[in-house]
């Protein structure tokens, strides 16, 4: 089937709002993110390799990509549960908790980072019943994961959320007529429809977390080779007037998180066909 | 637009053609300085005032010293900056805002007031910390920022390179080891000075702070005088924050009679009054003596004699590769 580029919809002004679209993109996103390419581009090719291969820089991208990869994963499986109960139940207070789940968006996260680093710190409020069972959660990994297992909590959420709203009961419906138990219909049944939103929202906090600084910073300790953070490494060589060093560290985690969601974009693509295809 | 900042058009230098316009001067400078800025602008506001018959608003910014030093490269057009380090303001230099000897232009290095790096530590000193000796003993958690993303951070970790150096007769390599065991004692490495002191004072984590003096007091009068006291050591680094015009912006905005008139008022009688009163030791000897029981006797030695002033000391200590980066492998 070939589609004309220009497509007539029944709303009039494609031209005008292509351009303001290409305009808008260009300004916000691809420019900015080009200079960063080209400020990287300053050094020679040896010092970018330098500068990337150091063992300090090779940890904190492992820290990052690590904690990132099991926050978002966490909230994969919360995520759910609490969109499920939001949309399935009718309880009292559901509106407000419904609101909460979007505080992570409107907190200024270096806020956020400070109260979770007060909590959980060794005299916190819960830090201190973790201490007694020799686990420390406040300037280790842990600490990293839990801040950003917080900031990622609203995407699976939000993403899951509208997908189970417009969901057809029939189908579970017609799958306990069947005979099916209730969990083989969740597992078989709601969660593959489910899939797609997951992995958008799963994506979406895995992307966000990568690049998290504030609430990070407060709560991880710093410790060089153990929780450091990419982006505290980046302010790191800006402190140091050191430009092309944080640019050329900003490209390789612009290019893993650009291969990251290509590949979490091609899964999803996967699902939906074999999804239709059924 | 001009008329944001600028004076009268023909300035004649004893402020008689002023007299019936106003002038914005904008000082960005670091984090501890906001309070100390506040007292001085308002009084600095009040002589231009009486001199001039000129209104003189004073605009402040405050962040990372690091981070202002950026903010002014990038294109924040500020009159004066008043920094944490001189490394920060030559990097300005670096881009010709300002000239190259800017640090000869205002006496005493052209830092009006001065800080040391001293210890905080828990009401009644339970681990007996005395000296920098102590704070390499085996179970002392020692609280200090990360010196590669805080500007206050190098200062401390060059306070304890000097002290081990002196006291070990110049021998680099015992410094090195010295500082290597102070930082296996770090447990927790903040980004900035503020926040090693809430890890030290809301966390209850580590036995001894290195902080500015200024800071510490800040901490001790604020937090209570009953949790923590100060601990002097024998032998410091003498901190420098220096200020300066930056020349380029002062006059683009037709300022810098006011900007100059700013910054010599640091070094009068009211503006070292005022220094002293915010913690920092003021450089004028009378004023300071009016003070002492405030500022203990420390023996101080300065960054140009041990290490050869800010852009060495960073070049050998906290590139990337430096010494720093060597000493600390966790």
């Amino acid at each position: 089937m070939r589609k004309s580029f220009r497509n007539r919809g029944f709303l009039p002004g494609f031209g005008m709002t292509m351009g303001y679209t290409i305009i808008y993109l260009s300004l916000l996103v691809l420019i900015p993110l080009s200079v960063l390419f080209l400020k990287a581009s300053t050094m020679s090719w040896e010092q970018f390799i330098g500068t990337i291969m150091d063992t300090r820089v090779l940890a904190s991208i492992r820290v990052s990509i690590m904690t990132s990869f099991f926050a978002a994963c966490l909230n994969a499986v919360f995520g759910v549960l609490v969109a499920w109960v939001l949309v399935r139940y009718q309880f009292a207070g559901k509106r407000i908790i419904d609101g909460i789940v979007d505080l992570p968006f409107a907190l200024p996260t270096a806020v956020g980072g400070i109260a979770l680093t007060s909590i959980y710190a060794e005299n916190g409020w819960i830090g201190q019943y973790l201490a007694e069972w020799g686990i420390k959660v406040a300037y280790t990994p842990i600490g990293i994961w839990v801040a950003l297992t917080f900031i990622g909590l609203p995407f699976v959420v939000r993403t899951v959320q509208p997908v189970l709203q417009d969901w057809d009961l029939q189908m579970e419906e017609a799958a306990a007529t069947l005979g099916a138990t209730r969990w083989n219909t969740f597992w078989r049944v709601v969660l593959p429809h489910l899939l797609p939103a997951i992995i958008t929202g799963f994506a979406l906090a895995f992307a966000r977390a990568l690049g998290e600084y504030g609430s990070v910073v407060f709560i991880s300790g710093n410790m060089p080779l153990k929780t450091e953070i990419v982006p505290l490494l980046i302010m790191t060589k800006l402190e140091q007037f050191d430009y092309a060093g944080a640019t050329a560290i900003a490209t390789v985690m612009l290019v893993i998180s650009f291969i990251m969601l290509l590949i979490i974009n091609y899964l999803q693509w996967k699902i939906n066909k074999f999804d239709a295809a059924r | 637009m001009a008329g944001c900042s600028a004076a009268a058009p023909a300035e004649t230098g004893n402020g008689a053609a002023g007299s019936n316009s106003t002038v914005e001067l904008l000082n960005v400078s670091y984090d501890p300085t906001r309070e100390f800025y506040q007292d001085i602008n308002k009084e600095f506001a009040l002589e231009w005032q009486q001199k001039t018959g000129q209104t003189v608003t004073i605009k402040q910014s405050h962040g990372g010293s690091g981070k202002q030093s950026r903010s002014v490269i990038d294109g924040l057009e500020a009159d004066v900056v008043t920094l944490a380090l001189a490394y920060d303001i030559d990097a300005i230099a670096e881009r010709g805002l300002i000239p190259a000897d800017w640090q000869k232009k205002l006496s005493d290095n052209s830092s009006p007031y001065t800080s040391t790096i001293v210890f905080l530590v828990r009401k009644g000193n339970p681990k007996q910390i005395k000296d920098w000796d102590d704070l390499i003993k085996p179970g002392i958690a020692v609280i200090t920022p990360n010196p590669k993303t805080s500007g206050g951070a190098r200062w401390n970790y060059l306070a304890a390179w000097g002290y081990a150096l002196k006291t070990n007769g110049g021998d680099e390599a015992k410094a090195q080891e010295f500082v290597a065991q102070l930082f296996k004692n770090v447990p927790v490495l903040d980004s900035g000075a503020r926040g090693s002191t809430t890890t030290f004072v809301e966390r209850g984590i580590g036995d001894v702070l290195i902080a500015w003096e200024n800071e510490a007091y800040l901490a001790v009068n604020e937090l209570g005088k009953d949790k923590f006291e100060i601990v002097n050591p024998s032998l410091s680094i003498l901190a420098e924050p220096p200020v300066t015009i930056v020349d380029k912006y002062a006059d683009k905005h037709k300022t810098k009679e006011a900007a100059e008139a700013y910054l010599q008022f640091l070094y009068s009688k009211k503006g070292q009054e005022l220094a002293a009163k915010h913690y920092y030791r003021p450089r004028s000897q009378e004023v300071l003596k009016a003070h002492t029981p405030a500022f203990p006797d420390i023996q101080l030695f300065t960054i140009d004699e041990l290490f050869g002033g800010w852009t060495k000391a960073q070049k050998t200590h906290f590139a990337d590769q430096g010494v720093f980066d060597q000493l600390y492998k966790p």
